[in-house]
């Protein structure tokens, strides 16, 4: 059974609650482990070695793997530990968030300038749904 | 006897770190929002507090996904800053206060907050992007620093009543300390912003106006602001906000505000910053 939650009609947002946390953990774990430079250095020699350190599900290793920003915030990652995945990558915030819109790194920036993602049409999944 | 001087919020965005280590402070871009600071540079200079009670979030760096506390209180000698992935901010060490931190832990544990002790802690961007935004770039640290870090990044934060309370407390701890110490109190993170997924880039300058005017004037009305108004308009990560009020439940009922900044954008997020003055 899944439990309702006030927060699930909020539309492209993944609320990082206990849930969430819980099912994230070694995922988690490992992109935070990459915060350090000697284990940035052996996740650079040998990714799939390394990677398999932290039991996480086979879903969230490829998303790992293969850089799915969206899917390892869906399979239980948070952002702040992603970004050290990213960071790893030499993507800094502003570039993940390019990534993760679907925007790229150009017209989210412009975006931004021009004063950010309005709020309105924003706030909830029906919404979305005519897009 | 120690007392609270003044108050300050301030977005702790990490690109302004980034901005300011790279000497990149006066471009189109960052320009800007570092001249929303030359005010506040000059007003602290003038304060000159004892002490800076900081509150701000690890985001995943002093604390991973082992131990989350939801209020950490550092009691060290001092703080080292931490490497987030891109190496440590080259940035002074953060020196504490111990004697006064230990008092405000044992006096908030007597008064019902029963906050979690760090004798040893590195310290991210959300503690010195704040620093470095009020003091520039200085040898050292004009004060000590004595942070609490916050829970905000694993749902659900505190409540912002309850931020408000501790706040509240935190003033009492600090009106009881014997040594004649002038604190100036931080609440730091927000203003709106979302980092994740495809919603990322939101932001509410409509929010975060009514915010802040509520936080000034009607702290009372707006520490009842909920979780999911937060999320909802302020973006995921704009629940933050909720430690701007444990720096207000530290200051007076009335304060007077010496200064008020917002600009869009840093990055992902609207900066915000306010000075605020007990009456
Ligand atoms: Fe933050």
């Amino acid at each position: 059974m899944t439990e309702s939650k006030p927060y699930d009609d909020i539309p492209g947002t993944v609320v990082f609650d206990s849930d969430q946390a819980a099912r994230g953990y070694h995922l988690n774990q490992f992109c935070i482990s990459l915060r350090l430079q000697p284990n940035r250095d052996a996740f650079k020699a040998d990714p799939e070695t390394y990677i398999d350190q932290y039991p996480m599900s086979a879903e969230q290793r490829e998303a790992a793997l293969n850089q799915q920003w969206n899917r390892m915030l869906e399979l239980g990652g948070n952002i702040y530990y992603t970004a050290k995945l990213a960071a790893y990558h030499g993507i800094n915030f502003q570039e993940l968030a390019g990534l993760m819109t679907g925007m790229g790194s150009t017209s989210y920036r412009k975006m931004m300038v021009d004063g950010g993602r309005s709020i309105d049409g924003n706030r909830y999944k029906s919404e979305w749904q005519d897009k | 006897m120690a007392y609270v001087s003044s108050g300050v919020a301030c977005s702790h965005v990490p690109a302004l770190g980034v901005a300011s280590d790279s000497g990149n402070t006066t471009d189109d871009y960052y320009g800007p929002i570092f001249q929303g600071f030359d005010f506040s540079k000059e007003w602290i200079a003038k304060e000159k507090p004892d002490v800076i009670f900081l509150v701000y979030n690890d985001h995943c760096t002093a604390f991973d996904a082992r131990v989350i506390p939801t209020f950490a209180l550092g009691c060290a000698a001092e703080y080292q800053p931490a490497d987030e992935g891109w190496g440590p901010r080259p940035v002074p060490v953060v020196k504490g206060h111990q004697r006064l931190s230990a008092h405000i832990a044992q006096s908030l544990v007597l008064d019902e907050f029963d906050i979690t002790i760090m004798n040893e802690m590195e310290v991210d961007h959300g503690l010195t992007v704040p620093l470095t935004m009020m003091f520039g770039q200085p040898d050292a640290w004009p004060c000590p620093v004595v942070p609490l870090a916050v829970n905000v990044v694993q749902y659900p934060a505190p409540l912002g009543r309850r931020c408000y309370a501790l706040g509240q407390s935190i003033r009492k701890a600090i009106d009881s300390f014997p040594d004649d110490l002038k604190v100036c109190v931080f609440g730091t993170g927000g203003m709106s912003h979302q980092l994740q997924h495809q919603r990322a880039g939101l932001i509410n300058s409509e929010w975060d106006d009514r915010f802040m005017n509520l936080l000034v004037n009607e702290p009372d009305k707006g520490c009842n602001i909920d979780h999911i108004e937060y999320l909802r308009e302020a973006g995921s990560e704009g629940i933050e906000l909720v430690m701007w009020y444990v720096m207000r439940g530290a200051m007076n009922k009335k304060v007077e505000e010496i200064h008020r900044f917002y600009h869009v954008p840093a990055s992902n997020t609207a900066v915000g910053h306010l000075i605020l003055e007990n009456r």
